[in-house]
């Protein structure tokens, strides 16, 4: 298992450096920064000036060489935008970004285990045809719109919510709203599925068979055997959101890292770009190893493998 | 192990007029008719049927874990101790699963949650009946694991149920349901996928732990010669009803019913075969194994030699991890021996080219055990059996696969229209039919048959047996026929390689080895086997 993680751990460094390597390339290719920070009639020598003093005039090997000499002084670049260290804005970000996911995420999993476990027990049952109907909508809300008519209700006719930005617990009750829903559809049917299979195993008959309770039975026996696709989606769900809730912070103005991320492509402000894409990167290989590290702590075999 | 009956015994269970059907998408079917039987203490019944018999419907109904719907009690009364049990409450019914019934199943690998160490399975009894501490729970379970004689028992207790082997799981299983010392305990199948030798253990164990409890014991098994070997009384169930039921013996001697009778005719191992052609011994062999080895973690195989002849059935006999289908691996060059060659009409198939090797696999075919697995369940019959000339595309002309296909399913004993059908619509017994066209397709020289009879109900064994048979006659093939049961392959073969630990203990022509063991091994083996002729003579 540890050889296994460290493997890990090895291929997602591979990966980072990769994708870093193809990051600064593809940026430079949408054009010159200089086009978009100075004035539209900006004359000739003001603009070499700009480009001279960012460096955007050295053949590109040369841009590259110097910004791998920065990184290995843990330097990601300064924004253009800002004039501050690149990394320093991206550490801002991230935090309200990750909240924002981890809140969510725990709310859909947890409330995906539940009605996806019981909509399991009886299936086609009342329960079952209720949540079926309900988490496939959940799954295919577009969440752009599920916003905006959020907002129009809750803060605009009713005026119990703030419409945007960040602060106390009522500021939070919207994005993280809007972020449940398709995780919670997708993982109620993921849930669902593997749970009518754990229930269906031969080890819930000895369970039974042993008189456990029915309650037991369920969250305890099957569950925990059932859990192992659910971590699957649920991760990758995490990943998403961790990714940018882009459509979230840019409607309800949380400062968080999809809002970053897009504003600084917007703005050609390469080193932020890069800075955001790296952390973003290690976000997800880490969510990643999390999930290896959960499938082994649920189930033996994998352990002993 | 036979032991007295005596009436004055107290009566533990009594099943009246019991009738369980199921309700498909096709209309609902009776799996249970009319069973009624009963059980004293100290007793051993035997439920003997083969697959669909409605044995292990019977053991769920009074187990109370038969999945309902699809399954509904239509009629009947279980009484446990004068009690009713079909007419109790959930919470009720519930008190007295685990408690005063306990139920040992086949499979222990599925059966047991994978997720949790042996030891917390077994205590959680305490806790649910009990109401024991976690830490006393588990002080029991580990009794009950040295009860069973499971070695160092309070370290395994912490292990989880896929690091034991099948005869351990097997005797955690019996630990758990003796756990809160039931009056019954219903073991279904409890030895079907062991070894023999660990087959005689397992009942030698439950036979034991019966006298010395004084329980009721209901044996559910398709193996004749178990019931005969363990139980007092049987009853001899097919298609859902008893068409036979008394003492053990009374039975076994005198079956007054076709299909009894026809089940002991079933049992392998009393086929008197043709005389052997000898002669075609002194030609050369087709396949010459010498000195092979091969090394994984462990030693799989070691310096392994044996010769197959043309027209010949060699037997290939062993417990689990004794080398047998590491021996076919190598010859179907699924995977590469560590040392040693394979010699093909002097050969050595290891120095093939991709062109040789094309060849040699098209002489060289296999049928698999599980005639679940090894058909592919999205293609049908058709696909499946005309899949090699696919590959093999000069060996057949396009024109003539379809009557080619009509003939080999009619040599197999199906029907020409049988392929258009994909595998879910078949029996066990005639998707290993379909496995076998599928070898014979490529008109091949030797087929390897790795435990290809070892799923099967003993009629359709003996069906299949008695097909291969015809079909080596036919089309003189030559098998390898690999084995745990020693019956079988005494039938069948006309020598025997016996293995042990990946080296061969002794081989020789069938009687020779059968008759007159040399090695101590073989003779373990023949004495464990179960048998009926015993309880006859």
């Amino acid at each position: 298992m540890r050889q296994y993680l460290s493997k890990r751990i090895f291929s997602s460094i591979l990966a980072i450096t990769g994708l870093f390597v193809m990051v600064f390339f593809l940026a430079r290719l949408t054009g010159d920064p200089g086009h978009l920070y100075l004035p539209i009639d900006a004359p000739l020598e003001v603009r070499k000036e700009f480009s001279e003093k960012h460096g955007f005039n050295d053949p590109i090997y040369i841009q590259f060489g110097k910004f791998l000499g920065d990184l290995t002084d843990g330097n990601l670049g300064y924004s253009l935008r800002k004039e501050r260290p690149a990394i320093d804005i991206v550490l801002e970000a991230i935090p309200v970004t990750l909240s924002l996911a981890a809140v969510a995420m725990s709310i859909a999993l947890i409330g995906a285990i539940l009605i996806g476990s019981l909509a399991a027990y009886r299936p086609n049952g009342i329960f079952d045809r209720i949540s079926r109907v309900v988490s496939l909508t959940a799954a295919s809300a577009p969440d752009f719109w599920v916003a905006i008519t959020a907002i129009l209700i809750f803060s605009v006719s009713l005026g119990w919510l703030p419409t945007s930005g960040i602060g106390g617990v009522p500021y939070w009750i919207m994005p993280i709203g809007i972020l449940v829903i398709r995780p919670l559809g997708l993982l109620v049917q993921v849930v669902r599925g593997s749970m009518i299979t754990a229930l269906s195993s031969d080890f819930v008959k000895t369970a039974r068979a042993k008189g456990v309770k029915e309650k037991v039975v369920i969250f305890k026996h099957a569950l925990r055997n059932g859990l192992l696709p659910v971590i699957t989606v649920a991760g990758d769900q995490a990943a998403a959101i961790a990714n940018g809730a882009v459509i979230v912070e840019t409607i309800f103005g949380w400062p968080g890292i999809g809002k970053l991320m897009i504003d600084s492509i917007m703005q050609r402000d390469f080193a932020v770009v890069q800075a955001s894409i790296l952390i973003t990167a290690i976000v997800i290989l880490s969510i990643n190893i999390i999930i290896d590290i959960a499938y082994a702590v649920l189930d033996p075999r994998i352990r002993h493998k | 192990m036979v032991t007295k009956v005596s009436d004055t015994k107290k009566l533990l269970l009594k099943v009246n007029n019991l009738s369980v059907s199921f309700d498909t998408t096709e209309g609902s079917f009776d799996a249970v008719k009319s069973v009624n039987f009963d059980l004293k203490k100290g007793e051993t019944l035997a439920i003997i049927g083969e697959s669909g018999s409605g044995k292990s419907v019977t053991a769920s109904v009074i187990m109370g874990i038969l999945a309902c719907p699809p399954g509904r009690i239509k009629s009947g009364e279980v009484f446990l101790n004068d009690l009713d049990i079909l007419k109790l409450s959930d919470t009720d019914r519930r008190k007295l699963m685990g408690s005063k019934i306990a139920i040992i199943f086949q499979d222990t690998l599925s059966h047991l949650n994978p997720v949790f160490s042996v030891g917390s399975q077994i205590a959680e009894c305490f806790e649910v009946h009990k109401n024991l501490s976690k830490k006393e729970s588990w002080k029991k379970a580990v009794e009950l694991l040295e009860r069973v004689r499971i070695p160092n028992p309070s370290r395994r207790a912490k292990d989880f149920p896929h690091q034991f082997s099948g005869g351990q799981r097997q005797r955690v299983m019996i630990a758990m349901a003796l756990a809160l010392e039931p009056d019954i305990i219903i073991a279904d199948e409890p030895t079907t996928a062991l070894d023999v030798t660990i087959q005689a253990k397992i009942l030698e164990l439950l036979g034991e732990l019966r006298d010395e409890r004084n329980m009721g014991l209901i044996l559910i098994t398709h193996d004749l010669a178990i019931a005969a070997e363990i139980s007092d009384k049987v009853i001899v169930l097919n298609e859902g009803k008893i068409v036979e039921k008394g003492i053990t013996r009374d039975v076994f001697i005198n079956s007054n019913h076709a299909y009894t009778r026809q089940l002991m005719n079933s049992i392998p191992g009393k086929i008197t075969k043709q005389k052997k052609k000898t002669s075609k011994k002194f030609s050369d062999p087709i396949l010459e194994i010498k000195n092979i080895s091969k090394f994984y973690d462990t030693i799989a195989c070691d310096n392994v030699s044996f010769n197959l002849f043309p027209n010949e059935v060699l037997g290939i006999v062993g417990e689990s991890g004794s080398g047998k289908t590491t021996i076919s691996n190598l010859i179907l060059r699924l995977a590469s021996p560590s040392n040693g060659e394979i010699l093909y009409h002097g050969q050595n198939i290891l120095n093939f080219n991709r062109k040789d090797l094309f060849n040699f696999r098209r002489k060289v075919q296999v049928v698999f055990q599980d005639p679940y697995a090894s058909l592919n369940p999205t293609m049908n019959i058709y696909d499946i059996i005309s899949e090699p000339w696919v590959i093999h595309s000069d060996f057949l002309d396009k024109k003539l696969h379809k009557s080619t296909v009509s003939d080999l399913l009619i040599s197999v004993g199906l029907h020409p229209n049988d392929a258009i059908k994909f595998p879910h619509q078949f029996s066990g017994g005639q998707r290993q039919r379909i496995a076998i066209a599928r070898a014979l397709a490529l008109n091949p020289e030797i087929i390897i048959c790795d435990e290809a009879v070892s799923a099967l109900d003993v009629s359709i064994q003996a069906q299949i047996i008695k097909l291969l048979s015809n079909l080596r006659n036919k089309f003189s093939l030559s098998y390898i026929f690999i084995a745990h049961d020693l019956p079988v392959v005494k039938d069948l073969a006309d020598r025997v390689v016996v293995m042990k630990s990946g080296k061969i203990i002794e081989q020789g022509m069938v009687d020779d080895v059968f008759n007159f063991p040399k090695e101590k091994y073989t003779k373990d083996l023949l004495k464990a086997s179960p048998s009926i002729e015993n309880l006859i003579s």
